[in-house]
């Protein structure tokens, strides 16, 4: 079984990576670009074969290690 | 007063903590990362600068969960004095030993160069060496540097008197411009600007010496 997480900076944390991402945009001519925000994927291959005992488990390593719920939100997408 | 210094792979201010500690009258033992155990009788855990694990997922993560991290957290939960310097104030975040985290600097530049402080609070065994309000310069050399907690947080640290040191003028995008905080039993510090690299004539600046010294001056009378 597959998890795919995604972390993100919080809604209201200050993104300076996706506000550089999104002035170089503008500069190369994109426009209409309003907003940037980078963060990261982690794929983890899980050998639990139960999908609901799978989303427990990441969910407990986002807690614990992947995201710094501080700062991050995660989203969990198991295939 | 025992001091240990704990050491990463990828710590690089390892040594001039130490130098620096022991400068300042303490003993001081090494700490490696897998250790499960600090050295027995250890007032005080130094964390230094660098960039344990190469700073892999988040700055300080994994360190903040390897061996000697869980016996730093235990050491702090039984009330003992910690000291995170740069690296060492991320770890101390990650482990949940100080609110907030350390981002990328607003400019997205790494910073190298002295900078100018403010003591906020003399209320701690790091800082009661300094005046309130004291100016103080200390190297700064970091890339993720930038505190951010969210509104209640800092109501919270604002009230206890927990920031430690600001910086004097704005330099990485620092909320409040908060350079250093202090845990809420005051026994734990974190900070990112580098005391130990201003504890030496040679070093061009010895305003550090103040916050080594009185600290080990603090436990030893202890």
């Amino acid at each position: 079984m597959k998890a795919t997480v995604t972390v993100m900076l919080k809604n209201g944390v200050l993104d300076p990576q996706g506000e550089a991402v999104r002035r170089a945009l503008g500069s190369l001519g994109f426009e209409g670009v309003h907003g940037v925000r980078q963060g990261k994927v982690i794929e983890l291959d899980l050998t639990a074969a139960d999908r609901a005992a799978a989303e427990t488990e990441v969910r407990a390593m986002c807690e614990k290690l992947l995201a710094n719920t501080v700062i991050e939100s995660y989203r969990i997408e198991i295939a | 007063m025992k001091a240990a210094v704990v050491v990463f792979p990828g710590s690089n201010c390892d040594r001039d903590l130490a130098v620096a500690l022991r400068n300042a009258g303490a003993e001081v033992t090494m700490a490696w990362h897998k250790d499960d155990a600090l050295p027995p009788g250890t007032d005080l855990v130094a964390v230094p600068g660098g960039f344990s694990f190469g700073d892999y997922l988040r700055c300080g993560a994994i360190a903040a969960r390897s061996p000697i991290g869980t016996a730093v957290q235990a050491h702090a939960r039984r009330g003992g004095y910690v000291l995170g310097v740069c690296n060492g104030f991320q770890v101390l975040t990650e482990m949940g030993l100080l609110p907030g985290a350390l981002m990328r600097n607003a400019g997205l530049k790494f910073i190298c160069r002295e900078a100018a402080l403010r003591v906020a609070t003399t209320n701690s065994a790091f800082t009661e060496g300094y005046e309130a309000g004291q100016e103080v310069r200390f190297p700064v050399a970091h890339h993720d540097g930038n505190y951010f907690a969210d509104d209640e947080t800092l109501a919270r640290l604002r009230d206890e008197d927990r920031v430690a040191f600001t910086y004097a003028s704005s330099l990485n995008g620092s909320v409040e411009d908060i350079a250093g905080v202090l845990s809420a039993n005051r026994r734990v510090l974190g900070l990112m600007p580098h005391p130990e690299r201003a504890a030496d004539p040679g070093h061009g600046g010895t305003d550090g010496l103040a916050l080594f010294r009185g600290l080990v001056g603090q436990l030893a009378a202890a």
